[in-house]
């Protein structure tokens, strides 16, 4: 089952302190959204609301077109996944994964099926006599997801599922937690402050600071050509150069940006990811830099680079991984590849 | 040297500690009159005598009786109490942990004859329903305390699981809560069964006709030194053992689990 959920002008405090503002977001049925930011930013309160166990003192939410901002978890059409699991130690996992039908009067043979249907899905087939203490921790994942699905929510909630697990196997439960979602076409909210998990398993990443919406989209559209400079920041790392608004265009010390911006601000910041710097011609040639030190990461060289108009700079770039870069480069950058905000915006 | 002076610290620690015990036992075995030595060889009369004693089987009786259900009701409110202080922000919460807790800082002397006098003015009589209020009264703060401090956040978010899966209230706290606070639960019940079992002053002061068996001792002893006594005491002690024992089992074993 699915649901469209939509957020109406949602505010919240804990006591003198705001921790959401005037929060407005749509999701569409079936729909993998994630919402993404540092801590402290709110997105866990969020999910809180969502899932009802947080009411909010402002704003309201629907969920399907009905209004559920007063309703308690139990009443809610959603399911919350929790960042600790929050298994019930003393069952067995078919207990764990049947307790929601349990609570929802299924008879105990059915229920049994069922859970064992919802262990099968996520891989976990003859296990379902164990406790939760004797598998790991990435079989412990899966079973709060079966159990979270069993009920068959219209919205699935997670609370930085994959944060207590190791890199490698996080990257594994990513694929399959897309996978899932795929194939229950449940509407998905996912909360995580690692930007590559937003941008592995969304369809639509939404990036949170300071209790706002700062920037959302889809995760191509949020890494290239974020929406502001905070978002520019959180979602990988970039180059900022600072830049003045100028007769002929953008003026910085690498040179004039023949471009034009929108705005007034006098001083701006121009942001370039370190993939967009190559050594080569280009729309906007950089002059040529000294390599100061690479580093190799597999998929690319990583460099420190310093141009020569400005000494003083420090770029980062990634070259491609066939060879190592020159003791000097000619930099250059596609002009499609900047995002130019007005300088100390949030 | 070293390791020498450290096994004569263990056994002397040790025999301090259960050599009154190993006499008392030893003496509750004497073939004569009198519990002291010297030591007239085995037998087992004694204990014959006392199970054959009434009184002292009643009291016994009694003694289970009221430190079984004392227990019970004290876990009961100690876990409600808990469990509401520690799940739900309250008014003067800090003021009403003290107060639940402040029993155990008040000498069982007090409580006995504040209980005694308040009764007497409520024209309660004295039974031994009076003397297992006693005991809750005294064991509520340990199992309040024990109970509370067992509560931490891995049951909240399971209790968070139980709710947003269906559960109502008394599914969450009868299906979560208690059989993940089984292991304290069972301490606390199993530790307030110890304290009522030999538990004295209250008995004494709250009881009239049917006694428990620490009050029946006393009674007994007025009339002098008997290996009788010896042999109430070892089966008291045996008692106290199987309890303790029967705590390792269903609450550390399974821990270790």
């Amino acid at each position: 089952m699915t649901a469209p959920v939509a957020l109406d002008r949602v505010g919240h405090s804990f006591g003198p302190q705001r921790v959401l503002r005037d929060i407005g977001l749509e999701i569409a049925a079936g729909e993998y959204v994630v919402l993404l930011g540092p801590s402290g930013c709110g997105k866990t309160t969020l999910l809180s609301i969502l899932g009802g166990f947080l009411r909010p003192d402002e704003g309201r939410v629907l969920i399907d077109g009905r209004d559920v901002t007063a309703l308690p978890p139990a009443k809610r059409p959603t399911t919350t996944v929790f960042q600790d699991y929050a298994l019930f130690p003393h069952m067995t996992l078919r207990d764990n994964v049947g307790f929601g039908l349990r609570m929802a009067g299924v008879a105990k043979a059915t229920r049994h099926q069922m859970a064992e249907r919802q262990l099968a899905l996520v891989g976990l087939e003859r296990a379902g006599g164990k406790r939760p203490h004797e598998v790991s921790g990435g079989q412990r994942q899966r079973v709060a997801l079966a159990r979270a699905l069993a009920v068959e929510p219209d919205v699935l909630l997670l609370d930085e599922p994959l944060g207590a697990l190791d890199l490698k196997l996080r990257r594994v439960m990513q694929d399959e937690l897309k996978a899932i979602q795929r194939r229950v076409g449940t509407t998905f909210v996912h909360v995580t402050h690692d930007q590559e998990e937003a941008m592995a398993i969304a369809d639509r990443i939404v990036v949170m600071n300071a209790g706002r919406i700062e920037d959302q989209g889809p995760p191509d559209r949020v890494y290239r050509r974020p929406a502001s400079l905070f978002t520019a920041g959180f979602m990988g790392e970039m180059n900022r150069i600072p830049a003045r608004r100028g007769p002929n265009g953008i003026e910085t010390r690498l040179g004039v940006l023949p471009v034009a911006v929108p705005g007034s601000a006098p001083r701006l910041t121009v942001c370039l990811r370190p993939e967009a710097l190559w050594d080569g011609a280009g729309d906007w040639d950089l002059g040529p830099a000294q390599v100061e030190d690479t580093a190799f990461f597999g998929t690319h060289f990583r460099a420190h680079l310093v141009p020569e108009r400005a000494p003083d700079l420090r770029l980062v770039a990634h070259f491609p991984p066939a060879q190592a870069p020159e003791p000097v480069v000619r930099l250059s950058v596609d002009s499609q590849e900047l995002s130019i905000f007005p300088e100390g915006s949030p | 040297m070293m390791r020498w002076l450290g096994w004569l610290y263990l056994l002397t620690a040790y025999g301090f500690i259960l050599l009154p015990v190993a006499v008392l036992v030893l003496f509750s075995l004497q073939d004569g009159r009198l519990p002291v030595p010297p030591f007239q060889g085995v037998s087992f009369r004694w204990y014959a005598d006392v199970l054959g004693d009434r009184d002292l089987m009643a009291a016994l009786g009694n003694s289970a009786l009221v430190a079984v259900g004392s227990s019970a009701l004290a876990c009961a409110l100690g876990f409600l109490a808990a469990y509401g202080l520690a799940r739900h922000v309250l008014p003067g919460a800090a003021l009403v942990r003290a107060l639940l807790v402040l029993p155990l800082a008040v000498s069982t002397l007090i409580v006995g004859l504040g209980l005694l006098i308040g009764l007497n003015r409520l024209g309660i009589g004295l039974s031994l329903w009076t003397a297992g209020i006693g005991h809750v009264v005294i064991n509520l703060p340990l199992c309040f305390a024990i109970l509370y401090s067992a509560m931490g956040d891995q049951q909240r978010n399971a209790e968070r699981a139980a709710r947003d899966l269906g559960a109502n209230q008394a599914q969450v706290l009868w299906l979560v809560t208690v059989p993940m606070l089984r292991p304290a639960l069972l301490a606390a019940f199993f530790l307030s069964v110890t304290l009522s079992w030999d538990e004295f002053i209250i008995g004494f002061l709250l009881t009239r006709f049917d006694v428990t068996l620490p009050v029946e001792i006393w009674n007994l002893l007025r009339s002098g030194l008997s290996p009788r006594l010896n042999a109430i005491g070892s089966l008291v002690f045996l008692a106290s053992v199987a309890v303790v024992v029967a705590l390792e089992i269903l609450v550390l074993a399974r821990r270790r689990a």
